[in-house]
């Protein structure tokens, strides 16, 4: 008994290039779903079931529905940081104003996408995501570009806060058009034993993207993961860091990176760890693999500690494929080119994200699509 | 047992034949003018100490490029497959538990041995399978990345374990009792003989520690000793003299068998 879902009065065309970059078809196994297109929030829903666990709303609906929301608002990220926070502070069209009610368990990911449709269009959004005490929720935010469109650039300021004892698993997808140049500026305040695990998607071409998240681990036991999953290729550049600031006793720290770079493509994977409490530790790994002689990939892991007893490590390789592996698939009647799409799939595995079993299924399906379209 | 006929006299073909070869691996000559001959059905010990060019043996029939064939042939079934590569050789029916399988990142020990079993991944395992996984207590490790952070007595459940899923017709093992708990060694050894009683496939195993002999029945050994093969006697008899006079004896011993088998 298929009901017609109300995100299907939203032109098909777009929907269909949204299915793609990971939204469900159906709400059913959704809690939520907000749809920004260009300047405008066409479509905002909390699913009856999750009602009173979470708000879901354009970031400017909730400025004026909430004069409290001032003291989380360009808060964490400086409007003066560079042009492109300047130019959303002068103006922006909108975004997300997600907010997990306290002690609120949101396992259903809430679905969020930003669309461009226009060529030359420069989408500016601010984000707000607030996951209040004991609250627990996984979210999915897909940016995605109509295909249609050549030229745009996507600047989006995000700011989150993990409060007391809340547990946040955001996971970006990214599915940008070969001309888009992306900035994401975004910023994440971690409370006492708040958890904050931010899962990183770039799989499809895209022309520029620079970020460099950062997350203050101010809270005692606080603790950050950032995962990133980057497929270059097509002349790409991808400058994807994240930084960590560990001020609070017992805070943690873990990046993960996995970078394939290949046509071409630059990828530079950047990691900071900032140990300020005696009590802290932190763990960068970063893997790449290259695949031909056009592209690159840079790993510049930086480790700092102000106090003694931080612990702060990191390891890194960048190379090819391992023959080893390879031809030990071989061994198992895999030809030479089934050995390698196994061995890049394995790679990348989004097991890293700590992800429940359902939406790793649903991430996996898309690195799936990615990976067979290629 | 495989039938060619030549010059109208019906002869048996050898399931691998090697004749002498000669193998270099980075320049550096390994194994020099070694021949032998296996049969379907039998299983094979191939003992030698350390260094002796065992696993390059190994890797050699199964055709890695790392083992440079100077001179010899490798026949398969009759057919001269000295010119073919690891998949081509595995297709044909040769495969290898290793016994330093690499680690692999993001690949799950359920998805090769669906893969082998021609399962799609969403496929769930048969209730036989299932209770060979359980047996070889690998069931927590199928959701595992392959060999990651496996102890040395995994890893070789797992890589037997596979061999059975992929059924070669002839089994390559690298020191299978090697780092392997008593408990696993019986139950490894257990499924190699019962596998080639079955199937009527046939195992080469290298060892050097002998721990796998109480367990598999084999008529046939021999001893490499310094890139060449020396005396072909009986599997207990073999061990029982290297372990009371090291393996030089098997070199000097005036008893000793120079005819293969």
């Amino acid at each position: 008994m298929a009901k017609e879902s109300e995100l299907t009065k939203i032109l098909h065309q777009i929907l269909e290039e949204a299915y793609k970059a990971g939204i469900e078809k159906s709400e059913e196994k959704r809690s939520g779903t907000l749809m920004h297109v260009d300047q405008t929030t066409l479509y905002s829903k909390v699913n009856e079931s999750f009602m009173g666990k979470l708000e879901l709303m354009d970031t400017k609906e909730a400025l004026q529905r909430y004069s409290w929301l001032d003291n989380y608002r360009w808060k964490l990220v400086n409007r003066d940081k560079d042009k492109f926070t300047k130019k959303v502070a002068e103006d922006f069209s909108g975004g997300y104003f997600i907010r997990i009610l306290p002690n609120a368990q949101v396992i259903f990911p809430l679905q969020s996408c930003l669309m461009i449709t226009k060529t030359d269009l420069e989408q500016r959004v601010h984000n707000i995501i607030i996951a209040e005490e004991g609250s627990k929720a996984h979210i999915i935010s897909s940016c995605i570009q109509h295909s249609g469109v050549e030229k745009a650039s996507h600047l989006g300021i995000s700011e989150f806060y993990v409060k007391k004892g809340a547990m946040l698993n955001f996971t970006m997808i990214h599915n940008w058009s070969e001309q888009t140049l992306v900035r994401p500026r975004s910023a994440v305040l971690i409370e006492d034993r708040g958890e904050f695990v931010s899962n990183y998607l770039c799989m499809r071409p895209v022309k520029d993207v620079q970020m460099y998240p950062v997350a203050y681990c101010n809270g005692k036991n606080s603790k950050v993961s950032f995962n990133s999953i980057l497929y270059g290729h097509e002349k790409s550049l991808l400058d994807i860091g994240s930084k960590a600031i560990l001020n609070g006793k017992g805070s943690r720290a873990e990046m993960i990176s996995r970078a394939i770079a290949r046509k071409g493509s630059n990828i530079i994977v950047r990691g900071m760890i900032e140990g300020n409490n005696p009590e802290c530790r932190g763990h960068l790994e970063c893997r790449g693999l290259i695949m031909d002689n056009e592209s690159l990939i840079q790993s510049v892991p930086e480790l700092i500690a102000r106090k003694k007893g931080a612990e702060i490590t990191h390891e890194a390789a960048v190379g090819k494929i391992s023959e080893k592996e390879i031809l030990y698939l071989m061994t198992r009647k895999l030809s030479e080119d089934q050995a390698i799409s196994m061995i890049i799939r394995g790679f990348m595995d989004v097991g890293i994200m700590e992800l429940p079993k359902a939406l790793n299924e649903e991430v996996n399906r898309i690195v799936d699509f990615v990976a067979q379209a290629n | 047992m495989p039938l060619e006929a030549v010059s109208g006299k019906v002869k048996t073909v050898n399931l691998l034949e090697i004749e002498d070869l000669t193998v270099e691996v980075e320049g550096k000559i390994i194994l020099s003018n070694i021949s032998l001959r296996l049969k379907d059905k039998e299983s094979y010990i191939l003992f030698g100490p350390n260094g002796s060019g065992k696993t390059t043996l190994i890797n050699t029939i199964m055709g890695m490029p790392f083992c440079k064939v100077t001179s010899g042939k490798i026949k398969f079934l009759g057919e001269d497959i000295t010119g073919k590569n690891v998949e081509e050789r595995a297709n044909l029916g040769i495969s290898v538990g290793f016994q330093y399988p690499p680690e692999i990142a993001g690949v799950k020990l359920s998805d090769l041995l669906k893969l082998y079993l021609g399962k799609d991944s969403k496929d769930d395992f048969s209730y036989e399978e299932k209770k060979l996984i359980e047996a070889f207590k690998l069931t927590d490790f199928l959701e595992r990345d392959i060999n990651v952070d496996f102890s040395g007595g995994e890893r070789k459940r797992s890589e037997i374990l596979q061999m059975i899923f992929l059924k070669p017709k002839l089994l390559l093992l690298d020191e299978p009792d090697s780092g392997v708990d008593v408990e696993s060694l019986k139950l490894i050894s257990n499924e190699i003989q019962h596998y080639i009683e079955n199937t009527g496939n046939s195992a080469f195993i290298v060892t050097h520690q002998g721990g796998i002999l109480g367990y598999i029945r084999s008529k046939h050994s021999c001893v490499l000793l310094k890139g060449g093969i020396h005396c072909f006697a009986d599997p207990k008899q073999t061990y029982k003299t290297i372990k009371a006079k090291g393996y030089e004896e098997c070199v000097n011993c005036q008893e000793r068998i120079t005819e293969a088998w």
